[in-house]
């Protein structure tokens, strides 16, 4: 086969790129992040004009070769069966263009805008001096609006997930992003829509990294996804920690078994995320 | 002239795609039967204009066939029998063929999709059909809606029945579409 010679050999790839980004694209792919499993590229679909995020678990070589293959097909088929499932019931995440499991490569859409957790601090950033004034009793309530209602959204996402028969498996603030709304879609179910600073938590919450996601509808599963994420809010955003019990409460109103997971959610907090004390 | 020349992303230029859209093609029999009899002048990739939404839709098939090509796992004699099959949700070749290729009778508007050469005159010679531009517009026309939906599970999935606006749902099915073909045979 005849490689091109123009592959992406910038700087900051000291990883080999897989085989699928050494052929040509209109702009060389740029690698985003890089977790222990697999490397996150943004780079084109069919067309340039077509951003796409490409999933990449490279083989490792301290496994035995046959079986890295195995489990990286099957921990990519199972990604994408995931996402699936949760496009066809409505749930935001990424839509899948295209993959090989047998490469260990999967292109997704790519969503704009900014993790959720970068669209917390920005806001907690701004308003801290603020916060050191006179009267906080009486601007604090209305100030956390904006938070509280992304607060909502994600509660919102959440059960939407959980409803589908999937729990995400790594909730954290930096696995969901905040699309800004396009121009189609009805810029409602906003507070504070004229404010610049409430502007930074607007938009539609979409989950995203569905690496470590399973199918499942048993509550104590959905719990421990409700716990992870609570304790990751807990050191991300201490300073909003508080919040916290408003993406419980909505929740709450989801699905029907919403509240028997917050009951069980009662219990995985007393012992921890892992059930069996052998482990 | 409606032959269009297309370079894709992650192909290398050795690779790049001519693509031409016929309507009310008349001789489909003709056609199928050069292919049925492996006629090698005529390898090419006829699909069934009416099971196709747009060019996205079009061309993430000719796209994941192409990959094939370069890795070596074609499951089918060449990369243009690829494509048709690329354009299946599931791994059955006969019912590809069957649903996105040319059936006499039945294929009234038709996709032409090749690799590598200039085809143009070959196909006005035997392609009996009016040309016309493959774009998204036009291969909207073309497009039978309650075959996609039976074709990619589409009936009856929520997140297409909450959306309203026709145009809205049309880009999802599309999306719905492409993924379940990327995830063909999961």
């Amino acid at each position: 086969m005849a490689a091109p010679a123009a592959a992406p050999a910038d700087a900051q790839s000291q990883f080999p790129p897989p085989k699928v980004l050494t052929y040509p694209a209109a702009a060389p792919p740029s690698l985003i992040t890089q977790g222990a499993e697999g490397r996150l590229y943004k780079t084109t679909h069919l067309l340039p004009d077509r951003p796409c995020a490409l999933k990449y678990r490279p083989p490792k070589p301290y496994r035995h070769p046959i079986l890295d293959a195995r489990l990286t097909k099957a921990r990519l088929s199972a990604e994408a069966k995931v996402l699936d499932r949760c496009r066809r019931e409505g749930v935001p995440v990424p839509a899948v263009y295209a993959m090989d499991p047998a490469a260990g490569w999967m292109m997704m859409e790519w969503i704009e805008g900014i993790p959720v957790r970068a669209a917390i601090n920005e806001w907690l950033g701004a308003r801290r001096p603020p916060e050191e004034g006179a009267e906080p009793s009486a601007e604090a309530a209305d100030d956390g609006a904006p938070l509280a209602d992304l607060m909502r959204r994600i509660g919102i996402a959440m059960g939407a997930l959980h409803r589908t028969g999937v729990v995400h498996g790594d909730l954290t603030t930096s696995n969901m992003m905040l699309r800004p709304r396009g121009e189609g879609q009805a810029v409602n179910g906003c507070v504070g829509g004229g404010d610049d600073k409430a502007k930074v938590l607007e938009g539609e919450v979409v989950l995203i990294d569905f690496g470590l996601a399973t199918q499942s509808m048993s509550d104590e599963d959905r719990a421990v996804d409700l716990y992870v994420l609570e304790r990751a809010f807990a050191s991300t955003h201490p300073r909003a920690e508080r919040l916290f019990a408003t993406v419980l409460e909505s929740y709450k109103d989801t699905f029907k078994k919403a509240p028997s997971v917050l009951v069980k959610l009662e219990d995985v907090r007393m012992r921890g995320r892992k059930r069996s004390m052998l482990g | 002239m409606a032959l269009e020349r297309l370079q894709l992303e992650h192909i290398p230029p050795a690779y790049q795609v001519y693509a031409a859209f016929f309507r009310d093609v008349a001789n489909t029999d003709f056609l199928q039967a050069q292919l049925l009899a492996r006629n090698s002048e005529f390898e090419y990739a006829f699909v069934d204009a009416s099971s196709v939404i747009s060019r996205l839709h079009l061309l993430s098939a000719v796209y994941s066939a192409l990959n094939a090509l370069l890795d070596g796992t074609l499951r089918t004699p060449n990369v243009h029998s690829e494509i048709v099959v690329s354009l299946n949700v599931n791994n059955n070749i006969a019912d590809a063929y069957r649903r996105w290729g040319i059936t006499p009778g039945k294929t009234k508007d038709l996709i032409v999709v090749k690799t590598q050469e200039t085809i143009w005159a070959h196909l006005t010679e035997h392609v009996h059909g009016t040309p016309a531009p493959l774009t998204d517009v036009e291969l909207a026309l073309a497009t039978d809606w309650p075959k996609i939906r039976k074709y990619y599970r589409l009936n009856g999935v929520p997140a297409l029945e909450r959306l309203a606006d026709e145009g809205a749902r049309r880009k999802e099915g599309e999306r719905l579409a492409i993924m379940g073909m990327a995830l063909r045979g999961l």
